[in-house]
């Protein structure tokens, strides 16, 4: 087996040195009855790189990929161009292959790359500070709800109806488990957002609001009279963002006085991968950051009076606390971060500032041509680089009719919200830097003539 | 923006000293520093060019057509005008950075990682590349489920080998990580009560657990109680039957546990603790021992979480990410979560989701995360299981084994093995500080072998014993490279023995010396700032640097 180095001659000579006989004499503490003899049925043996190879290619052939025509999903995940030098750099053994930076003395490397990418997170996202990545967007907006519950020592939870539902999804599940009660509802096909509401539901007994900037249906607003609202009322302001490309254009949600600010950085460096592993981002003021879940890598000297790095605070975690740990996760995401961070690190801030603009431009123009299909109209009165169709008929048919028609025209309200026909007609369509002219084209002529 | 200065060392260190180990920049030939981002980059400078105009640009530049110009004008109303400090790296200067970064990581393609209960292993190449094809690599969650069907095939395959090799009934793909499993096992649990009727608030963890394991039960809001551990380092059979009653949801426990041990009463701690009606979940952060030898579904296990990264080689990438899929028994897979992706009789694949749940998986306890889990976690656990076959996946369980005793006999003259005599370990060693000379401990000892050229072992884990040193070879490791390694230690463990003054400063050769974590932790600085200027200081062009 090519991954193994062992020769039958190693195995006798390292038994003998063990003082055992066979190999199952080092299983002698498995009972008898829970040992496993002979081959697993229905599980084929062993199969050379080649064999595995086209097995997979197979399997990765039944998929159309993103870049096999016109394109225009959103909807939690985006399609941007990933620059060559990202990939080939988190292929570094020295950066795939390392574990958790537990030895700081011979682990600087992803040690500095992540205090580099936990700056510039705080950066983008306009708050004090930033932790080294969790697993994905929908799970640090639970954990932001959390940390909302041990700060504020309130347990009831306003989400915007704006707020993916997926994450609206992942939190009622821990919900039920943890006691905290959310309010939340479905988004209503209008131009703008029930923030203005929220602001006015915020009492006494309110732990956090949570809203998405840019949200699901696409829509943008000023949230400064929300966050004062919740300050005056002693809740925290929780913003998500799904799409951090759009922070290059417009306000961050700290600037506009989000206390926590989570958010999916997929779209910077990691790709659409069907889902994961995708990378969470996590931020918050300074005062909050001893109630912060996750890794912290921070600065330090060595004995020498060098500047290094190390993991810190961690007297929040699971491994020291047990029980009374802040959360119980362990791993973070450390390799997406990686990507995230030497994109950005690409992009810079004038990248970033013309990424956002093409995406926008591309958006807007995307919009005025669809708008032009019979029957179809804009609803959003803002957006960044995705906004909502409404079509004359339910949009989920419709996105399969796109399909056959070779076109994956974005993502239906149906299937976001099935339980819902009174959103049946939303189609939410996201453009980025990687859709043309000829796509647009493409996607509106399908539209019309799927529509007809 | 600022004068690079990566190490904390200044030029005018240098001025009066005859020190020629010091060199001006603080690089060491191949060992170089290496600023931060925000040190040599600048916030005009960018690594990525964009397409030219297409015509798609215009309704940026004023040509926008009159229906768009509201939307434009809200727009600018959230415009981020002030500076957001990002700064950028042409594209060369951006592979130097990072490739100059890499050069300070230990990592498993350079050598033994022998971290207990981590499981490193080799990570194939071919997995990286399978994981990257278009059609794994560049699909939307999101796609009409028509355009994935190989990607759902793919999460139904590796389910498939995965209930297989544990002998269950089903399998839970979506957890992100071994701890979000744990608490999709433990969720699973509680819903399987909460469809009883019953609200039991206890569950019993062992000393030897994770300490994800207590931690993942208290988030799911449940009381913790400890079971301690038998002199020989397994669960007391007796003590855990004496706690069990109609109050206790289930037990977590470890197996093979974290001291390296193999649970004899495994089957009869899942007998005791079902006949009280309670679930048992097993930690599968070390199923590499046992897979192909042994299935915990005989072994009356209700939920395991398998770390794909550990067991399957997914490479984990300096922290992150995981992928932690939860085997279930046939009592709890009804309350498993979805989204799953499911088979029909025709062949095709289907997502199961919140719209289907409530006529194929009613009982469900939810959704965890809000895609389908770690996709590219799973096409490269899933090209790992097909490369190694079922006998292959055997022979990984015993080589790793082996390895672990041979570790464990080579190195139990100099160094306390506190169940070593208890007989064979399973796939990592356990040792203990008990014996160095006073005033040295584990720590010594894992900075030591920092200089021998290796990233030491798991120190102070498993709790159970002083000073701990947990040691995993792996079945990836060849009897010469662990003959150096056992080398190696034994020369470090007597050196700590012998109470050799240089030990404690250790290490010496390494890209930094021991670092002062407690300073880290009581003046947090957690992300760059532009330094203040101190007057007086001289700029490295007024005392002739370039």
């Amino acid at each position: 087996m090519r991954y193994l180095p062992l020769t039958a001659d190693d195995r006798s000579a390292m038994l003998s040195v063990i003082g055992a006989t066979t190999i199952d004499d080092l299983f002698v503490d498995v009972p008898p009855e829970a040992r496993l003899d002979g081959p697993i049925a229905d599980l084929p043996n062993q199969a050379s790189e080649l064999a595995v190879e086209r097995h997979m290619g197979a399997l990765a052939r039944r998929n159309r990929a993103a870049g096999d025509g016109p394109f225009f999903l959103g909807a939690g995940a985006y399609r941007h161009h990933v620059p060559a030098s990202v990939d080939h750099l988190i292929q570094r053994g020295e950066f795939l292959t390392a574990y958790t930076p537990y030895q700081p003395e011979i682990a600087q490397g992803t040690l500095q790359m992540l205090f580099e990418f936990q700056s510039q997170v705080a950066r983008l996202l306009g708050t004090d500070v930033a932790n080294a990545s969790m697993y994905d967007g929908s799970t640090a907006c639970w954990e932001a709800v959390v940390m909302a519950r041990r700060i504020t020592r309130r347990a009831k939870a306003l989400f915007s109806t704006g707020v993916h539902p997926h994450y609206r999804s992942v939190a009622r599940t821990m919900a039920k488990y943890t006691g905290d009660v959310l309010v939340e509802g479905d988004p209503e096909l209008v131009p703008g957002t029930d923030w203005a509401d929220l602001a006015a539901a915020v009492d006494k007994e309110t732990s956090c609001v949570v809203v998405q900037y840019p949200d699901i249906l696409g829509r943008i607003d000023d949230m400064a009279a929300l966050a004062k609202a919740c300050q005056a009322s002693g809740a925290l302001l929780i913003a998500v963002v799904t799409e951090p490309v759009a922070l290059g254009l417009i306000k961050a949600p700290g600037e506009m006085g989000a206390d926590i600010v989570v958010g999916e950085g997929q779209s910077i460096g990691v790709g659409l991968q069907f889902g994961g592993p995708y990378v969470g981002l996590f931020a918050c003021k300074a005062k909050y950051v001893r109630q912060m879940p996750g890794r912290l890598c921070g600065e330090t000297v060595d004995a020498n009076g060098k500047r290094g790095f190390v993991l810190t605070l961690s007297t929040r975690e699971q491994h020291i606390r047990r029980e009374k740990a802040t959360s119980n996760i362990c791993t973070n995401s450390g390799l997406c971060a990686l990507a995230f961070s030497i994109h950005m690190t690409l992009l810079g801030e004038a990248g970033l500032r013309q990424l956002a603009s093409i995406n926008h431009g591309r958006a807007l123009a995307a919009a005025g041509q669809l708008a032009k299909v019979p029957g179809v109209s804009v609803l959003n009165s803002a957006f960044f680089n995705e906004f909502t169709l409404l079509l004359p008929a339910a949009a989920r048919p419709v996105v399969h009719q796109l399909a056959e028609r070779d076109i994956l025209g974005g993502v239906s309200l149906g299937r976001l919200y099935p339980e819902n026909a009174g959103l049946e007609n939303g189609l939410v369509v996201a453009v980025t830097e990687t859709c043309t002219a000829e796509d647009i084209a493409a996607f509106a002529a399908a539209l019309k003539e799927v529509l007809a | 923006m600022s004068t690079p200065n990566a190490s904390g060392w200044r030029p005018e260190m240098n001025a009066g000293g005859a020190d020629d180990t010091t060199t001006f920049t603080g690089n060491r030939a191949l060992m170089l520093e290496e600023p931060l981002i925000f040190e040599i980059g600048s916030t005009e400078t960018t690594g990525v060019d964009f397409d030219q105009e297409d015509g798609l640009h215009a309704s940026l530049g004023g040509v926008v057509e009159t229906e768009w110009d509201a939307v434009s004008d809200r727009v600018d109303a959230l415009r981020r005008t002030d500076s957001i400090g990002l700064p950028g790296l042409s594209e060369g200067e951006t592979i130097r950075h990072y490739t100059r970064l890499s050069r300070q990581n230990y990592a498993i393609d350079l050598g033994l990682f022998p971290l207990g209960s981590c499981t490193m292993k080799h990570n194939p190449r071919l997995n990286e590349k399978v994981a990257r094809m278009p059609g794994f690599a560049d699909i939307h969650p999101l796609q009409p489920q028509e355009t994935v069907q190989g990607a759902l095939a793919v999460i139904n395959e590796l389910a498939m080998w995965l209930i297989k090799l544990t002998g269950m009934h089903g399998v839970a793909m979506t957890p992100k990580a071994g701890a979000h499993g744990e608490l999709c096992g433990i969720l699973c649990i509680k819903a399987a009560l909460e469809a009883r009727g019953e609200d039991r608030r206890v569950l019993l963890v062992p000393e030897s657990a994770h300490g994800t394991n207590p931690a993942t039960a208290a988030f799911a809001g449940f009381s913790v109680e400890d079971i301690p551990a038998t002199p020989e380092g397994r669960v007391d059979l007796e003590a855990l039957k004496a706690r069990l009653g109609p109050d206790v949801a289930g037990v977590m426990i470890t197996n093979p546990n974290t001291c390296g041990l193999f649970e004899r009463d495994m089957k009869a701690i899942s007998d005791a603790v079902h006949a009280v009606g309670g679930y048992v979940y097993c930690d599968g952060a070390n199923f590499n021992a046992i897979v192909g030898k042994v299935r915990p579904g005989d072994l009356g296990v209700d939920a395991m979480h398998i770390n794909l990264h550990k067991t399957f080689s997914t490479p984990h990438g300096g922290g992150g990410p995981g992928s932690g899929p939860v085997v279930l028994s046939e009592a709890l897979a009804p309350f498993g979560p979805i989204p799953y992706a499911a088979r029909y009789a025709d062949g095709s694949f289907k997502l199961v989701e919140e719209e289907s749940a409530g006529a194929e998986h009613p009982d469900t306890f939810g959704r965890m995360t809000a895609f389908h889990g770690q996709m590219g976690m799973f096409t490269r656990a899933l090209t790992y299981m097909l490369s190694h076959g079922a006998d292959g996946l055997k022979q990984v369980a015993e080589d790793a084994v082996l390895n672990a005793n041979y570790i464990l006999r080579s190195l139990d003259d100099v160094l306390e093995a506190p169940f070593g005599g208890s007989g064979p370990c399973m796939h990592e060693a356990l040792f203990t500080d008990n014996g160095l000379a006073e005033g040295f401990s584990t720590l010594d000892i894992a900075k030591g072998i920092i200089d021998e050229g290796y990233h030491p072992m798991t120190v102070y884990f498993p709790l159970v014993v002083h000073g701990a040193m947990l040691i995993e070879p792996t079945e990836t490791e060849s009897k010469a490279v662990l003959d150096q390694f056992i080398g190696a230690l034994r020369s470090v463990a007597l050196r700590a023995k012998n109470g050799d003054p240089a030990l404690k400063s250790a290490p010496h050769f390494a890209p930094r010396a021991r670092l002062d974590e407690t300073l880290a932790a009581r003046k947090p600085v957690l992300a760059w700032s532009e330094p203040a200027v101190v007057p007086g200081t001289p700029s490295l062009s007024e005392i002739g640097g370039s």
